[in-house]
């Protein structure tokens, strides 16, 4: 199998100084003073593992254990301190729905904003707009400013702008808490769908029963290591026995 | 280098609709809309030229156009970078949730501002005919220095919103520096009044660019060799330098963000 997703001896470190140095005069005071100290938070330690193409990747672990800073890491939000990553293909990262949204724009004027920050061309947008407009079921709403809308309309017109393309790679934080119960279903099914036509789809989800439901591999993130690495029964059970 | 242009290429979409957000959300629910682009630098000059050559008596021949092109010089490039320094910490939110190339946030303000001249430019040709200046082939050159101060202030602009996102002070710091540095520009008042400072003038980029700007628009002089060299040179150091900081710096964006 060639693997899409590569990430190799990947190291994160945030810098967790308590007081964050944000102007000249005190950045000067601290170096005379030699408390220019970084304390070090590592959120990952020498991470490496393969996502083969086709892959239905979870990852599971407890709060803090860096399943979000992995993602970042690989969709190229954040650079990692060490280590690198390959990617192969495109990506559409959903980590956090609406991040691109202007909310003094209307939903049609967001449309056109947020997927070219996705990186989609405005031709491209045009010719879907009917369908994410149909998708999001905001017909009535098209030029209504975004501030006005509740948050699972918010939450439904950028899962479906994120979700218009079929790309490589999916990437999934916790989004799917979104909504209410027949939305979920909805875009478990558009997910499903990706996974059908051979996206591969890294999962992070706090449900182990949809992690179960759509996974075949999973990893398991303890303080920035790998815990478990492999077939989605075994290392759900071994989760869940902790 | 290859994949910057390919990248680049891919998120010119997102610039140019970052440009149409920033109009749009500056003018909705104001009545004359963009009109206010045109009217501003108008009603301004007004203000300027009453002030100026009334109550001063400054002695500069045609002070409406003088006044004119000087601010519609120096307002592009104060309004680019002052915006500019704030580009990247604004769009905070979106960095630390999508994977987007981060200089096209100064990039968009300069190219929002350059927008903002562009009306300016309107104004500017409207007082020109209402005062009868006379022009000559000359004024054709006029995209030229107007290229010139757009790449320059496209450098301070990345310097500066880099830089920021380290030293919060900035923003603070640099709303004075800009007002000693607009005192510092023969915007409204005649360059001879800086007679024995010339030396120093030499080294204002600003003062360089609004000469050339004046030289075809009002004194239907195409600007000597040394000029233009003065122009580039500045352009140049100020787009080099902008650029590596920016470069350097953006990689850490995020942990300071």
């Amino acid at each position: 199998m060639d693997s899409i997703i590569e990430v190799k001896n990947v190291t994160m470190n945030f810098n967790l100084s308590k007081e964050k140095v944000d102007s000249i005069k005190e950045y000067i005071i601290k170096l005379l003073k030699r408390q220019l100290h970084f304390e070090k938070f590592v959120a990952l330690d020498n991470v490496s593992f393969e996502i083969n193409k086709g892959d239905v990747f979870g990852i599971v672990g407890l709060n803090g254990a860096g399943k979000s800073t992995i993602l970042k890491v690989v969709s190229g939000i954040l650079a990692p301190s060490e280590g690198s990553v390959s990617i192969k293909g495109s990506i559409a990262p959903l980590i956090e729905l609406g991040a691109g949204f202007d909310m003094d724009l209307t939903a049609r004027e967001n449309v056109f904003l947020n997927g070219t920050v996705l990186g989609y061309s405005p031709d491209f947008l045009r010719e879907k707009y009917d369908d994410i407009i149909n998708f999001a079921e905001l017909q009535n709403f098209q030029d209504v400013a975004v501030k006005n809308f509740s948050s699972g309309m918010v939450a439904r017109l950028a899962f479906a702008i994120a979700t218009v393309i079929t790309p490589d790679i999916l990437i999934v934080d916790e989004i799917l808490s979104v909504g209410d119960y027949l939305f979920q279903e909805k875009c478990e099914r558009r997910i499903n769908d990706m996974m059908q036509s051979g996206t591969t789809v890294i999962i992070v989800s706090h449900s182990i029963s949809q992690i179960e439901r759509l996974c075949n591999r999973v990893m398991w993130l303890e303080k920035g290591h790998i815990k478990m690495i492999g077939k989605t029964q075994e290392v759900c059970d071994c989760y869940k026995n902790l | 280098m290859k994949n910057t242009i390919s990248v680049f290429l891919k998120y010119r979409y997102l610039l140019y609709n970052l440009i149409s957000r920033d109009i749009k959300v500056k003018y909705r629910r104001s009545i004359l809309g963009i009109i206010w682009s045109i009217l501003n630098p108008l009603l301004m000059m007004l203000v300027m030229t009453a002030v100026f050559s009334r109550v001063f008596k400054f002695n500069i021949p045609n002070f409406p156009v003088y006044y004119l092109s000087g601010s519609i010089i120096w307002g592009f490039f104060s309004e680019s970078t002052s915006t500019s320094l704030s580009s990247v910490l604004g769009a905070s939110s979106l960095i630390k949730k999508v994977y987007i190339p981060k200089y096209i946030f100064p990039l968009e303000k300069v190219f929002f501002s350059f927008v903002n001249l562009l009306f300016s430019i309107i104004a500017l040709i409207f007082i020109l005919i209402v005062t009868k200046t006379p022009v000559t082939f000359t004024i054709l050159l006029f995209p030229i220095p107007l290229i010139y101060v757009f790449i320059f202030s496209l450098g301070i602009s990345m310097f500066l919103a880099a830089a920021t996102v380290y030293f919060r002070d900035i923003i603070h710091l640099y709303t004075v520096i800009l007002t000693a540095w607009m005192y510092f520009t023969p915007i409204f008042y005649p360059v001879s009044i800086l007679e024995n400072w010339q030396w120093l003038l030499n080294f204002n980029p600003l003062y360089h660019y609004i000469a050339y700007f004046r030289d075809i628009l009002m004194y239907n002089t195409v600007p000597s060799v040394a000029t233009n060299l003065y122009c580039i040179g500045y352009a140049l150091v100020s787009v080099v330098i902008g650029l590596a900081v920016f470069k350097k710096l953006q990689r850490n964006f995020i942990l300071y963000l």
